[in-house]
């Protein structure tokens, strides 16, 4: 199946954009605590979408190849179940973006923590750790397919590079930011270097390192799906491809539903993590899920 | 006998190096000799930016003098040791460390055992009055109280010299004063001895043995003023002293605080 250029090179420049933004904890809606009337707001939001979705492209005579409705992609879901490997596409793309998502966030803080204990090295290669943060790392993609074959290599490849970047950076950050007057009482209890970092910068380090993991998460899977648009015959990314050439809208539909799943669970995986290993901070601090 | 100097300085110096540009050399110190006997307290007060923390900083041999030496316990200060410990106006305790835990960092630091470890922090917990808070997170507790456990925390290594830097200083007036009560009464009890630098004229008078009074950068102490008054290990009573006023008096005047071109300008 030849991949379709085209898709690939405009999902491309979209991630790109998306893969440069700051690594700053984005300051999400506020749901879940607000009580059950939210919930129950946030599911008659769904209800409303999804009958629009049904009735408002038949009513304004909308073509299904232009926006299949609502029940048109659930069943082309379970023919996809059926016909096309949906489950097995989607196992391999989650598997890279697990992997990719691993590989990039454990590099990423390893080298930040490196850097942030080491000044000169990060002041010597500080330039290049710029430029490499600004190139568009999805426009590595097909370079990594030519290197790597039509394997899950290049797609965990893209992946690991696009984590990798806000994850280093803000462990840096943080390293840098730690009181120093928190690493002088270390010091006048005569602790060691090594007893300092394990002591009072790693884990000070762990909430901008979480608030990394987030942004990696949802990275993560813009990086394998570029990689699978690129080349390959497996994963999601394919299916977009396959369905784009079939000219079969529903399909497309279905893939992006399942690939935003996955960015969901992976969101939601970190987000639970972080409450865990973060659950010394204050209430307050926690609602940002 | 002549009671043991815990802390001496002898002739400090302390010079920090321009690292940058357009920043000049700038003296902070300047030959100045402090000796505290065993079980005395000693405050400092001066005038902001005359070298008082940096004094204290090189007390805890976290930076070396550029001329002159430290002793403690009639050793040589060439870094951090065992006989100091000190407590800043920040609490400094770890978030992620419940109460205990931040009473213990300096033992674990030190490889205490953790069976040890545990009972002198529980120790220290009950009598700086933090008993039942012990499992506790930093931002459960008020100002006074993680003050309170900062103070434990420096108790827990058993520091013969206690260097304190504005401890009490972002406390409101009431709280102030109960943990100068406990502070007062904690050294009395275990006669240890403190270097205690504040702002607070009155503090300085309720605490202490003796005063030293620094002059504007580069910082030399310029007067010694002993306190002959009873009560150390009992401030709230002090504070009644009808002397407390007029030393308070002569402090400011030792100041120049209240005049009218003060000679903090440059
Ligand atoms: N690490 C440093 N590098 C350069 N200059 C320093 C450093 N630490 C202190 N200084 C300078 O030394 C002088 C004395 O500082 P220090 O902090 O000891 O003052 P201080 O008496 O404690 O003041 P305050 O009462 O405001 O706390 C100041 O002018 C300060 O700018
Ligand atoms: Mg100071």
């Amino acid at each position: 199946m030849a991949p379709g250029r085209g898709l690939a090179a405009r999902a491309a420049a979209g991630a790109g954009a998306t893969g440069g933004t700051a690594a700053a904890r984005p300051a999400g809606p506020r749901i879940g605590l607000a009580g059950g009337g939210a919930v129950a707001a946030s599911v008659a939001v769904l209800l409303v979408f999804l009958a629009a979705w049904e009735w408002l492209p038949r009513f304004f005579d909308v073509p299904a190849y232009i926006l299949p409705p609502a029940s048109r992609v659930w069943s082309e879901f379970w023919r996809m179940l059926a016909a096309e490997r949906l489950l097995h596409h989607s196992g391999i793309t989650a598997l890279e973006v697990v992997a990719g998502f691993a590989i990039g966030s454990l590099l990423g803080a390893l080298i930040g923590f490196v850097l942030g204990a080491a000044p000169r090295a990060e002041l010597v290669l500080s330039p290049y750790i710029l430029a490499l943060q600004i190139a568009p790392k999805v426009a590595f993609a097909p370079l990594f397919v030519m290197w790597l074959g039509y394997t899950v290599y290049p797609k965990i490849l893209v992946a690991v590079l696009i984590v990798f970047f806000p994850i280093m950076v803000n462990v840096l950050t943080a390293i840098r930011t730690v009181d120093p007057d928190l690493v002088n009482l270390a010091r006048s209890f005569s602790a060691t270097r090594w007893q300092i970092f394990r002591m009072i910068e790693y884990p000070a380090t762990l909430p901008p390192l979480f608030s990394g993991l987030r942004i990696g998460a949802t990275l993560a899977v813009i990086g394998v799906v570029v990689g699978e648009l690129v080349g390959g015959n497996s994963g999601l990314g394919y299916l977009l491809v396959f369905g784009e050439g079939q000219g079969n809208t529903a399909m497309v539909f279905v893939t992006i539903i399942v690939l935003t799943l996955i960015g969901i669970v992976a969101y939601g995986a970190v987000v639970l993590a972080e409450r865990r290993v973060l659950h010394y901070l204050p209430r307050a601090q926690h609602r940002t899920v | 006998m002549e009671p043991r100097i815990r802390i001496e300085f002898r002739r400090v110096c302390k010079r920090f190096v321009a690292r940058e540009r357009g920043t000049e050399e700038v003296t902070a110190v300047e030959d100045v000799s402090v000796a505290v006997r065993d079980g005395e307290v000693v405050s400092i007060i001066g005038p902001s930016g005359c070298g008082k923390s940096t004094l204290l900083n090189m007390g805890a041999g976290l930076y070396l003098p550029s001329a002159g030496e430290v002793y403690v316990d009639g050793e040589r200060v060439a870094g951090p040791n065992p006989h100091v410990a000190f407590m800043l106006q920040k609490d400094l305790l770890l978030p992620w460390r419940t109460i205990r835990e931040n009473v213990e960092l300096g033992l674990e630091i030190r490889r205490v055992r953790a069976a040890e470890r545990r009972e002198r922090a529980m120790a220290l917990i009950e009598r700086c009055h933090l008993a039942g808070f012990e499992r506790h997170y930093p931002h459960q507790l008020s100002g006074g109280m993680r003050q309170r456990a900062a103070l434990a925390r420096t108790l827990a290594v058993a520091p013969t010299v206690l260097l304190m830097d504005e401890p009490f200083s972002a406390l409101d007036a009431q709280t102030k004063m109960i943990l100068q009560q406990d502070l007062a009464r904690t050294l009395a009890e275990e006669g240890k001895t403190a270097l205690f630098i504040t702002h607070d004229l009155v503090e300085s008078i309720v605490l202490s043995d003796r005063i030293l009074v620094m002059s504007p950068r580069p910082g030399r102490i310029v007067e010694e003023i002993p306190v002959d008054m009873p009560g150390r290990d009992a401030p709230i009573r002090r504070r009644l002293d009808a002397r407390v006023g007029p030393l308070a008096a002569h402090l400011m005047e030792q100041l120049h605080i209240g005049e009218p071109v003060a000679a903090e300008a440059h």
